[in-house]
């Protein structure tokens, strides 16, 4: 034990005095030689699975020596609901509330790679208006996403006004999603061929208020964050992992953009409509956790602007396929017309039928590629629904980030990898 | 990536790897699937990620899905990527429900780890030489591969503070 160690007890100096000295010098007492060989060997503690640092039902074995991680194994299935086994037992247009509750937080997007893949197997054209609503959609529920990442993330380092300041401004999103789907959760508003009603009058006025103000808001929380000491330190220096580890690792979305990396699949393979759109992919530097906290602010301003560019060039169009095979007719021709009362008859009760073969579609959701890989064996349920979750595989990366740092900086790494346990488990 | 640059692959493929290693090719949709004998999975990952003209680096995905009544039966998918040409690849192994094997590529791509082990939860396909062969998703002693198309949806009882002693292997 040396004379320069901090003593745990009584006060330390002046205020002043502590700010001087570096977080991580005042931190060296918790390495193996100050603290001599008591300490030396392991201790595996449990963390988890209902511990509200683990964002849900995750379970971490941790092993530590002293306060400093050496391993961790992510235990995980406790919400585990076999909703790719339920898939199988519906018909394709009812799959879709299904897959939407796998990674609840980013919903438009699960539904979005299932419909894709379905639209694929039938060869089936999404009208150009239906795919700018889409895109309209898909910005706002990452926007709406990552400031509940912002919102839970702070909350782990303590910073809990931005709980309460990313839950409120969320909720602007979800008045969106609730004007033009009638739900604020799973709004089940994109359907295979389209989406399921046009965007009602008024929501464009809402979404350019709430682009306005989000763009002040968020710089807000970088000024509440982003000045903040402890924030700062905890975040920068903390949880690096190569990009080639990473790349091994599967993993993607900003995470990968944080190394540096411009991987995005909105610019690297465009799907609906995205080549239409300007907007830049943001990256990081080292990758460290506050690379991830900036990539991750700047990705809502980018799909701010995607958001404005969608509602100025909003084509006008049907907003859906008029496949009377696969969309249902709409509502008043049922009063007219014997096909489209036929057609609204056959698609409740038996749904569409796909002809076999399979496809795997990829998107880039809030937390990198989400890949959803469907079976069709010719019946109007498919045979197979299987979802690449990006949280699943993200989460192999965990041990990476953690290995040889602090259990609270460990802490700090599971809110920034931002996994969804709903995601994780299906 | 087009139905002529698959066969092109397939090509390299047989002259690199062996000529009985690719067993099909498949270009539906725009999908490019390269079917391949199961126990030279490894070989095939191996080549195209290092040795091949076109490289494909990454492992995107890997899951698993059950053809019944098709045979053989499971069916296991690799989901290649180019992040260079930005092109995906499917290659694609089949194995029957008795006692299906493949080769692991976890030491080729580390993200097929957890991938591997929710294939084998699912569908009791083992990855040989996989480190850490165990269920992941699903409780440690259940029986069956649930998402095996024979296996009966629904009648799994909900677990109640009440009634789990009732339930089958408690504590035995």
């Amino acid at each position: 034990m040396t004379d320069e160690r901090k003593p745990t007890t009584g006060r330390v100096g002046t205020m002043t005095e502590a700010l001087e000295v570096p977080y991580r010098e005042r931190e060296r007492s918790v390495t193996m030689e100050a603290l001599g060989e008591e300490h030396e060997e392991l201790l595996t503690i449990n963390i988890g699975p209902h511990h509200p640092a683990t964002h849900g039902v995750l379970r971490l074995l941790t092993t530590l020596e002293g306060e400093i991680v050496r391993d961790v194994k992510p235990i995980i299935g406790y919400v585990h609901t076999g909703i790719e086994k339920s898939c199988e037992d519906q018909q394709y247009w009812k799959v879709i509330p299904f897959v939407e509750r796998m990674d609840y937080l980013s919903y438009y997007f699960n539904a979005l790679a299932f419909c894709m893949a379905v639209e694929s197997l039938l060869d089936e054209e999404v009208p150009p208006r239906a795919q700018w609503l889409r895109v309209l959609h898909l910005e706002l529920n990452r926007i709406a996403s990552h400031l509940f990442w912002i919102a839970t993330a702070a909350l782990d380092i303590g910073a809990i006004t931005m709980l309460w300041w990313g839950c409120r401004d969320r909720d602007l999103a979800l008045d969106l999603f609730e004007m033009s789907g009638g739900q604020r959760f799973h709004t089940r508003y994109f359907q295979v061929g389209g989406v399921v009603e046009d965007i009602p009058p008024g929501f464009e006025e809402m979404t350019r208020k709430f682009v306005a103000t989000m763009y002040t808001r968020i710089e807000q929380y970088l000024s509440l964050l982003d000045r903040n000491e402890i924030w700062l330190q905890r975040t920068k220096g903390t949880g690096n992992v190569p990009a080639e580890s990473l790349l091994e690792l599967g993993v993607t979305g900003p995470l990968l953009r944080a190394t540096g990396h411009p991987w995005d699949l909105r610019k690297a393979m465009p799907y609906s409509g995205y080549e239409n759109f300007d907007f830049s992919v943001p990256v990081g530097t080292v990758g460290d956790n506050y690379d991830r906290f900036r990539v991750r602010i700047e990705e809502m301003r980018q799909s701010l602007r995607i958001v404005e560019q969608a509602l100025d060039g909003l084509p006008e169009g049907a907003y859906i396929t008029d496949n009377r095979k696969v969309a249902l007719p709409p509502r008043h021709e049922l009063a007219t017309s014997m096909e489209a009362l036929i057609h609204h008859f056959k698609l409740v009760t038996e749904g569409f039928r796909v002809p076999p073969g399979e496809s795997y579609i990829a998107i880039e959701s809030p937390r990198g590629e989400l890949g959803c890989y469907v079976l069709a064996d010719g019946s109007a349920k498919p045979a197979r629904v299987h979802m690449r979750d990006p949280s699943f595989v993200n989460l192999q990366a965990l041990p990476e980030m953690a290995r040889d740092h602090l259990l609270a900086d460990f802490i700090t790494c599971v809110a920034m990898l931002d996994p969804i346990l709903g995601g994780v488990d299906r | 990536m087009d139905a002529t640059g698959l066969e092109l692959i397939a090509q390299r493929v047989r002259e690199s790897v062996g000529d009985e290693v690719v067993t099909g090719t498949l270009f539906y949709r725009g999908r490019a699937t390269l079917d391949v004998a199961p126990q030279s999975v490894r070989d095939v990952v191996a080549y195209l990620r290092d040795d091949d003209e076109e490289p494909w680096e990454r492992l995107m995905s890997v899951h698993g899905v059950d053809y019944l009544p098709a045979e053989p039966r499971l069916g296991i998918h690799y989901e290649l990527l180019s992040m260079e040409r930005a092109d995906r690849l499917n290659v694609r192994t089949r194995v029957g429900v008795e006692d299906p094997r493949v080769p692991t590529v976890v030491d080729l791509h580390p993200t097929a780890d957890f991938q591997e082990r929710e294939v084998f939860d699912m569908f009791g396909v083992v990855f040989e030489g996989h480190p850490d062969m165990r269920r992941i998703l699903m409780p440690e002693d259940y029986e069956g591969y649930p998402q095996r198309r024979d296996f009966p949806m629904g009648g799994e009882p909900v677990i109640y503070t009440y009634n789990e002693p009732k339930l089958p292997r408690w504590y035995d």
